[in-house]
């Protein structure tokens, strides 16, 4: 079943802490969402049944209707906001800051390059595996999002405003990325990738999607 | 106050008698002026089941793009148009009014009265419905039809990014129907709240009333924010008026909020008319009685309110602060209890009663096990992780899918089942229904379960190819395929209504044994619906015909009902409706006329349009100007006046639904001023150009106003109150005329906007004033009454505005 979850834009096949925490979640609210189904099935089933024991009216309506419900929403209610609540504010403090700037219908990005001064690139985001990132990000017409399935949850690129992602990247490799909201006929070709390189072995050069990337680039995990 | 029935008559004089005042005439005459509830409602839903047609065709080409990842099937531009219509088409010209459509037909049989009470609203309401329909599907027919998605966020549907049509035909035919819906909201409130059979409480009806009126309620709330969000977009295209241009002090989040102001409330007005006709259906299938009465009225009332408050889940990737995540996180979770509720005390209904797998059944059992599901999924969506992945993914559609097809087709294909004996006075023929049915169900999990995994594998939603993404070829080529097979399956619901119509043996009263007072009434139901109204729960269908009940027949040769107090149904007056007429008709071609000088850019002509829908609104009036007062006795001994004298006439109740609608609207005006000053980066705006004489004015405005407002209060008010408000008018135009350019800044055009707002306001009371100085004193006290509750409002209103205006001058 695994197995088929894999794919470059997969959520389920995180290859971060903050993908993975989103995955986890998607498992367990899976697996009660099926308990529930069951239950409900079971339910309605056996109503069909000859000589059921009649059970009171309040049973339904406030022991199932609310309690039940209740019940089982404030407990996930809670996992939501915690787990929300630590996927944003896990890394206040990221060392790494990058820009995405989307356009019809490509993305740019900006980000510390070999000597650490500012790179801009073409559709291929270089950040250092391990390590949280900040991503900063824009648009210059209409909206698009910034989405890597297997490192992040997505993010609106909204004209006049500026949104801030943090995510990490487990290990080196290249994750694929593309604008998840619709823009107009280009849409469905607006991709990107995310390279992530070893902290210690910064590429010598930054080169765009399309180009090849230098051959000091650390094996990628996602083939 | 007990009310004596009348003793019988002979039914059949009595039938024809009746007859002779309600039926319409025969042919394309009759077609073009009847306002019956019975053939209004009835045409509502048979074009619905038509654009219904059409949006599955279009879903179909859809999912033969999608059937391979190089599909070349359809050009991007086309797919755009395609997936944008698909939407439009199945959530604005079907699923809206095929509810309306449905409450139309059933409301006044299950409330024991004989029409809605604004019958030639619900007529121009259909042709509205009609023509804003024909626009859009014209559109699409030449490849102009809208292209940005069904939710137009903006700045994609601008003027810059969007510079041809596409747009406008969206947003102005789309308001163009909605138009119809807020018609038909204030008509389904006041019907319930004022027809219902004398003597019948508010906790006495039935559960389909008290889920239109909840309905009703949160249309009237909730589709102004779109009419304003259109209206303001359709300003900013046309007359570069900068709502959300950023560079102007605009927002193109403004859009956003407004439209999903709408979109969530929308999601359970089109969820509570399916779930009351569930609630209507399944005890009579299960051969019990509804548990739980008062937990579910407690519920609608809960949805009603939950749903306002969790619009921004749609919006969770936007950027929103944390603490306002949680807050709408939880809002969207919790709105799932009184669902819960709802779903818990039709399974305690089922385990109460000895349930039949009778056709009807089998579709409920279709709609608790995919709307369970669609459920589930909604609540995953609303916890904010997940959401950042699926949001915007084949996830979402899946969910949405399962949500409206499970909450809204299965239901509504359940009551289509249950309650065409009524509407054809036939039997179905058996057999295709049930493998219509079989095809439905499993073609439809078939297509959209798998759906789920396309989405989550990371397919985003409105892309015509995915050449990079082998791994989702096998689950789309799985959901084209069983699409195919729900296709079919339609196809044969189709057949089987027109085997039904066609072939149907003749049926027998109350087939399903429901013992409602739909079913009290003849098959199929005349025009008239019941010969007397019901006044006590011990009728049999053979007494009603025999004239045993309040107000038999049709004695005096016009449209006669009973208006009863709104909660405990206590008979106040006699209510005489109007009969078929042109007016509707030519009053809606007026409106389409106008919309479609708008689109093609005559904004000149279209000011002229306009003066045609102000004449057919002043004859509108014009009906029952010559009625005199007049006691009718109801029952035997029991006699109440009619409408003309009476102040709480049924229009009043419909001008305070109109306020309430309009009260919304101007609610979310404020919120867009509101949400522009505070978030919009381009603020603050320019230094403005308003001096003392803007001032002047608009104080001038506002003391004309009051003073109309006082005049109002007295029998001789209307000539002064009118020329009150005219030198308002006079004011406020004179401020228009001191207004900075609208296109500089945001604010600037807010400004202009709400001059406008307010002139209208003011315009519309000078007319109603005119109105009720038209009537005779005796006869005046109703159309003072909605000339005052206008006259008020719009003070308010202008008050609001002029002190808004103020404050920021004084601010900045």
């Amino acid at each position: 079943m695994l197995a088929g979850c894999d794919g470059a834009l997969s959520t389920l096949a995180p290859r971060g802490p903050e993908a993975e925490a989103i995955a986890t979640l998607w498992w367990i609210m899976l697996a009660g969402s099926m308990a529930i189904s069951l239950m409900m099935f079971a339910l309605l089933g056996l109503a069909f049944r000859k000589n059921r024991r009649p059970l009171s009216d309040r049973f339904w309506t406030h022991g199932m209707g609310l309690g039940f419900s209740f019940t089982i929403l404030s407990v996930l209610l809670a996992a939501a906001i915690i787990t929300g609540d630590r996927l944003i504010a896990r890394h206040q403090s990221a060392s790494v800051r990058v820009e995405a700037i989307a356009s019809q219908w490509q993305w740019r990005f900006v980000q510390p390059g070999p000597d650490g001064a500012p790179v801009e690139t073409q559709g291929r985001l270089y950040i250092p595996a391990g390590v949280p990132v900040e991503v900063f990000i824009r648009s210059e017409d209409v909206i698009h999002s910034f989405w890597v399935p297997t490192l992040a949850g997505k993010l609106d690129a909204i004209p006049g405003h500026e949104n801030r992602l943090r995510f990490e990247a487990s290990e080196p490799g290249v994750y694929q990325g593309r604008s998840a909201e619709f823009s107009g006929v280009g849409y469905a070709d607006m991709l990107f990738e995310v390279l992530a390189y070893p902290p210690d072995d910064v590429p010598a050069q930054f080169t765009n999607r399309g180009e090849s990337a230098p051959a000091a680039q650390a094996g990628e995990p996602d083939e | 106050m007990t009310l004596i029935p009348h003793p019988p008559q002979r039914a059949l004089p009595l039938h024809r008698e009746m007859e002779r005042v309600w039926s319409r005439p025969p042919g394309l005459k009759g077609f073009l002026t009847s306002v019956n509830h019975s053939e209004i409602g009835l045409r509502f839903m048979a074009l619905a089941g038509i654009y219904f047609g059409i949006g599955g065709i279009l879903a179909m080409l859809i999912r033969t793009q999608l059937a391979t990842p190089q599909g070349a099937f359809l050009d991007t531009a086309l797919y755009n148009q395609i997936f944008t219509m698909h939407g439009s088409i199945m959530m604005f010209l079907f699923a809206i009014p095929m509810l309306e459509g449905l409450s139309m037909y059933l409301l006044p049989k299950m409330l024991g009265t004989r029409d809605m009470a604004f019958p030639r609203l619900s007529a121009f309401g259909w042709w509205c419905y009609l023509f804003g329909g024909l626009i859009l599907l014209v559109a699409l027919a030449a490849g102009m039809a809208p292209d940005g998605g069904w939710f137009m966020y903006t700045p994609l549907s601008s003027r810059t990014y969007t510079p041809g049509v596409n747009a406008d035909v969206w947003l102005l035919g789309v308001t163009f129907v909605e138009i119809s819906a807020i018609a038909a909201a204030v008509e389904i409130t006041v019907t319930i709240l004022r027809l219902r059979a004398p003597g019948m409480r508010l906790t006495q009806m039935p559960l389909f009333a008290w889920y239109m009126l909840g309905t009703s309620a949160m249309m009237l709330a909730g589709f102004p924010p779109l009419i304003l969000g259109s209206v303001l977009l359709e300003l900013e295209r046309a007359f570069d008026w900068p709502f959300f241009d950023v560079a102007r002090g605009g927002d193109s989040l403004l859009w956003q909020h407004l439209f999903w102001l709408f979109g969530h409330p929308e999601v359970y007005i089109i969820f509570l008319p399916a779930a009351g006709a569930i609630s209507t259906i399944l005890p009579v299938m299960c051969r019990t009685r509804i548990l739980g009465y008062e937990a579910i009225v407690a519920a609608i009332v809960g949805l009603v309110f939950l749903s306002f408050g969790l619009w921004v889940h749609h919006m969770f990737t936007v950027g929103i602060p944390q603490m306002a995540l949680a807050f709408f996180s939880a809002a969207s979770t919790l709105v799932a209890v009184p669902t819960a509720v709802q779903i818990f005390a039709w399974t305690g209904t089922m385990w109460k009663g000895t349930p039949r797998l009778s056709l009807p059944m089998l579709h409920l059992l279709a709609f608790f096990a995919t709307f369970v599901l669609g459920g589930l999924t909604g609540v995953m969506l609303a916890v904010v992780p997940f959401n950042w992945q699926a949001h915007d993914t084949a996830f979402v559609t899946a969910h949405l899918h399962y949500v409206l097809i499970g909450g809204f087709v299965f239901p509504m294909m359940a009551a289509a089942v249950y309650w065409l004996p009524l509407m054809s006075g036939r039997v179905r023929v058996r057999g295709v229904g049930e493998v219509a049915f079989a095809l439905i169900f499993i073609g439809f999990h078939g297509t959209f379960l798998i759906m789920h995994l396309t989405g989550l594998l990371g397919m985003p939603r409105r892309i015509p190819v995915y050449p990079d993404n082998p791994e989702w070829a096998l689950p789309n080529l799985i959901s084209t395929l069983f699409s195919f097979m729900m296709s079919i399956g339609f196809v044969l619901f189709a057949l089987d209504l027109l085997l039904h119509a066609l072939f149907g043996r003749r049926s027998t009263r109350d087939p399903w044994q429901a013992n409602t007072l739909e079913w009290k009434m003849a098959l199929p139901v005349p025009s008239y619906n019941i010969a007397a109204l019901p006044v006590s729960t011990d009728i049999t269908a053979v007494s009603l015909a025999r004239g045993e009940g309040a107000l038999p027949g049709a004695p005096r040769g016009r449209r006669e009902v009973l208006a009863v107090s709104s909660l405990d149904g206590k008979a106040q007056h006699v209510a005489v409706l109007p009969g078929n007429t042109l007016l509707p008709v030519v009053t809606a071609a007026m409106v389409g006329v106008f919309v479609l000088l708008m689109l093609f850019g005559a904004y000149i002509l279209a000011c002229t349009a306009m003066l045609g829908v102000l004449v057919c609104g002043w004859t509108w009036h014009r009906f029952g100007r010559d009625l005199r007062p007049a006691r009718i006795e109801i029952t035997p001994g029991q006699t109440l006046p009619d409408q003309t004298g009476v102040e709480g006439s049924l229009t009043r109740s419909g001008m305070i639904a109109l306020i309430i609608a309009d009260a919304s609207l101007f609610g979310s005006f404020l919120f867009a001023l509101g949400f522009l000053s505070v978030i919009a980066p381009g603020w603050p705006p320019p230094d403005s150009g308003l001096g003392l004489g803007a001032l002047l004015l608009g104080g001038v405005a506002l003391g004309a106003l009051a003073v109309a407002s006082g005049l109002a209060r007295w029998s001789r008010g209307p000539l002064p109150g009118a020329l009150a408000g005219v030198l308002a008018l006079v004011a406020v135009l004179g401020v228009a005329l001191l207004l900075d350019d609208p296109t500089r800044h945001a604010r600037d055009a807010l400004r202009a906007a709400a001059t406008g707002y307010a002139a209208l306001h003011i315009g519309i009371g000078v007319l109603l004033a005119l109105i009720a100085r038209t009537r005779a004193p005796a006869t005046a006290a109703a159309s003072r009454s909605i000339w005052r509750l206008w006259q008020d409002f719009t003070l308010i209103t202008v008050a609001i505005l002029t002190l808004l205006v103020v404050a920021q001058e004084v601010l900045s």
